[in-house]
């Protein structure tokens, strides 16, 4: 029950840690939004001035800002149409009773706790290296000539590893729903005479809907913000092949040492990333509701 | 028609024999009721009627023709589960109608079956909404709407009022009850309740321990059980089992008197004599705990209300024809 002073002491108590988390957040916006505001470039120190919104309309106007939103956009689908299309599957059969299942689980969950600098690394060295990289073997063994991944499709290679490391996180998340998902509901549609093809369409598909909506914010909150993948890969060319946003602002502020600009990109990124959420809730997000 | 006989039907989970060899003949149109103890194989027995488990013995005809190799839908019966088993994300029409779809039904004539099922149950104005809308009468008669609409030969019913509360489900034993007279459809129904199944049954097969221990009328049971497991199992308070000196007398190992036909008289000559331990009164009965020495505590049952309280003298007074003999092994001896 809370009574009027449980509240108050609720309250008191919880004002030295919201007010730390506001001024944490705080600051960091308003120094952005300030910054924002200047023409302020590392390479030309002391010559900080006020500009307005010329930040702005030089990051909106530069043909790398539309490029780079494009890849960022068609590299969170494509992970997010990965990872759930091969996500579903594979949970159904990890959802079997198999000799050495729970090898097997942990295999297929491991790649996701590669940190994802590591994983990028062995893609690039190991993997797609068009020289000593095990796809070129295999290629040579065919007698086929090697790809070479980065230059020949470089966003779809950056897609590839953003892919693989994400993919284990989708199944296991819709493996634990699968696992929820009552026996004789499946027994009933069975007695229902539906085959296995329906019951997966009308029972198992329609229950997991929840968790795929879960799948689906969660990777696009941390898949728009894809950074350490491009550096160490592709450095997000060939030319503006696999930059994103955060690779674009990212180049701004330490490659070309302009904080001004940065920072106002950092902002339209701030409102890009809410755009989304606003579309993703209104999509999909009316499948969390109980 | 909806006749089904079990041929030695066993059934293993690995080395564990959970049904040790089941005979039954069920009669088109019978409600037959599977009662026993927890553990006993009695759900597992409907699973493999329905088809849901494989057996690993034996033969289930229905109809004459042998069905265990057909899969569960081929076989035409419709299962209603303990826990309904509902379709969360359909509407009460969706669930009533899944069936059919699967069929392949035309949608007219899905339309036509689905409200004619929900005519029957009182659904027509739950038609368009979710399980989770629904109270646990409403969903059990989903359940069961789902089961009809499909004119099954038989139903299978697995402990299906087990959820509810009790008034409630004194309703919907009648509502089922009635409904299988009407429809005339064969069914089998699973529980553990023997007021259940004494209530519902044409027939009731008791079972422990993976056997059917005995297959008769409700009254057939409690008139003439067949072992010290029946005899012990239907009826309630349980019957009275008493051995030794007094059972010899009657050339038998065990002899089983029920608490309805012991006589109580106060301080009387004759019979067997104890004190009352505990009286319980319920107005319409009176239920007397008595301990009787040797024979042990004794219950009996008087109609209508009967003034004694724990310390009372009392004889009791079994009526001959009504004592039940059995021999070593616990079988009845037929006079």
């Amino acid at each position: 029950m809370a009574t009027q002073q449980t509240q108050l002491l609720a309250r008191t108590l919880l004002t030295p840690a919201v007010a730390l988390l506001f001024i944490w957040m705080i600051v960091p916006l308003a120094l952005t939004i300030y910054f924002a505001t200047l023409h302020y470039n590392l390479l030309d120190p002391g010559s900080e001035s006020f500009v307005g919104l010329e930040n702005f309309r030089y990051f909106l106007t530069d043909p790398a800002f539309l490029a780079s939103l494009q890849n960022t956009l068609v590299l969170v689908g494509s992970v997010l149409a990965i990872t759930i299309i091969f996500g579903v599957p594979l949970a159904l059969l990890l959802d079997q009773q198999v000799v050495g299942l729970s090898i097997v689980r942990l295999m297929v969950i491991a790649p996701f706790f590669v940190m994802p600098t590591v994983s990028a690394l062995v893609w690039k060295n190991l993997l797609m290296h068009p020289v000593s990289g095990l796809f070129a073997w295999i290629a040579h063994l065919f007698g086929l000539p090697a790809i070479d991944w980065f230059n020949d499709a470089p966003l779809f290679s950056v897609i590839l590893i953003i892919s693989w490391q994400w993919l284990p996180f989708a199944t296991l998340i819709l493996l634990t729903a699968l696992q929820s998902l009552d026996e004789e509901q499946k027994e009933a549609a069975e007695m229902d005479g539906a085959s296995a093809i329906s019951t997966f369409i009308y029972i198992t598909l329609p229950h997991l809907a929840r968790p795929i909506t879960v799948v689906i914010l969660i990777e696009t909150i941390f898949l728009l913000t894809v950074f350490a993948e491009i550096f160490v890969t592709t450095g997000g060319g060939p030319g503006l092949q696999t930059t994103n946003i955060a690779f674009l602002i990212y180049s701004q502020a330490l490659i070309q040492y302009d904080v001004g600009s940065a920072s106002a990109g950092g902002l339209v990124a701030v409102v890009l990333a809410n755009i989304v959420a606003f579309f993703l809730v209104r999509i999909v997000g009316r499948n969390l509701e109980a | 028609m909806g006749q089904i006989t079990l041929q030695g039907v066993q059934k293993s989970f690995g080395p564990v024999h959970i049904i040790k060899g089941a005979d039954l003949e069920i009669a088109d149109g019978s409600f037959v009721v599977f009662v026993g103890p927890s553990g006993c194989g009695k759900t597992t027995l409907l699973r493999l009627i329905a088809g849901l488990e494989d057996v690993t013995g034996g033969a289930i005809l229905i109809d004459g023709r042998n069905v265990v190799d057909v899969p569960p839908a081929k076989r035409g019966l419709s299962m209603v589960f303990q826990s309904y088993a509902l379709y969360p994300h359909m509407s009460v029409r969706g669930n009533i109608a899944f069936g059919l779809k699967m069929a392949g039904v035309t949608r007219d004539e899905i339309n036509r079956k689905v409200e004619a099922a929900a005519a029957t149950l009182n659904l027509t104005p739950y038609l368009e909404r979710k399980p989770r809308e629904l109270s646990g009468g409403q969903r059990q008669r989903v359940a069961i709407g789902r089961a009809i609409v499909r004119e099954p030969k038989a139903f299978l019913f697995d402990e299906p009022l087990s959820n509810l509360d009790a008034a409630l489900r004194v309703q919907m034993r009648l509502e089922v009850t009635r409904l299988q007279k009407q429809l005339g459809t064969t069914a089998i129904y699973v529980t553990h309740d023997q007021v259940e199944a004494m209530t519902m049954a044409d027939k009731i097969a008791v079972l422990n321990g993976g056997k059917i221990e005995q297959y008769g009328s409700p009254l057939e049971l409690y008139e003439k059980p067949a072992n010290l497991f029946v005899a012990g199992f239907i009826g309630s308070p349980k019957m009275n089992f008493v051995t030794g000196e007094l059972a010899k007398q009657q050339g038998a190992t065990t002899i089983g008197v029920r608490p309805e036909h012991l006589k109580v008289e106060r301080n009387g000559q004759g019979g067997w004599h104890g004190t009352v331990s505990v009286a319980e009164h319920l107005g319409s009965d009176t239920f007397l705990y008595v301990d009787a020495g040797p024979q042990g505590v004794l219950t009996a049952r008087y109609i209508g209300e009967l003034d004694l309280h724990p310390g009372d003298k009392v004889s009791l007074i079994p009526e001959p024809a009504r004592i039940h003999r059995f021999d070593d092994s616990g079988k009845s001896i037929r006079a």
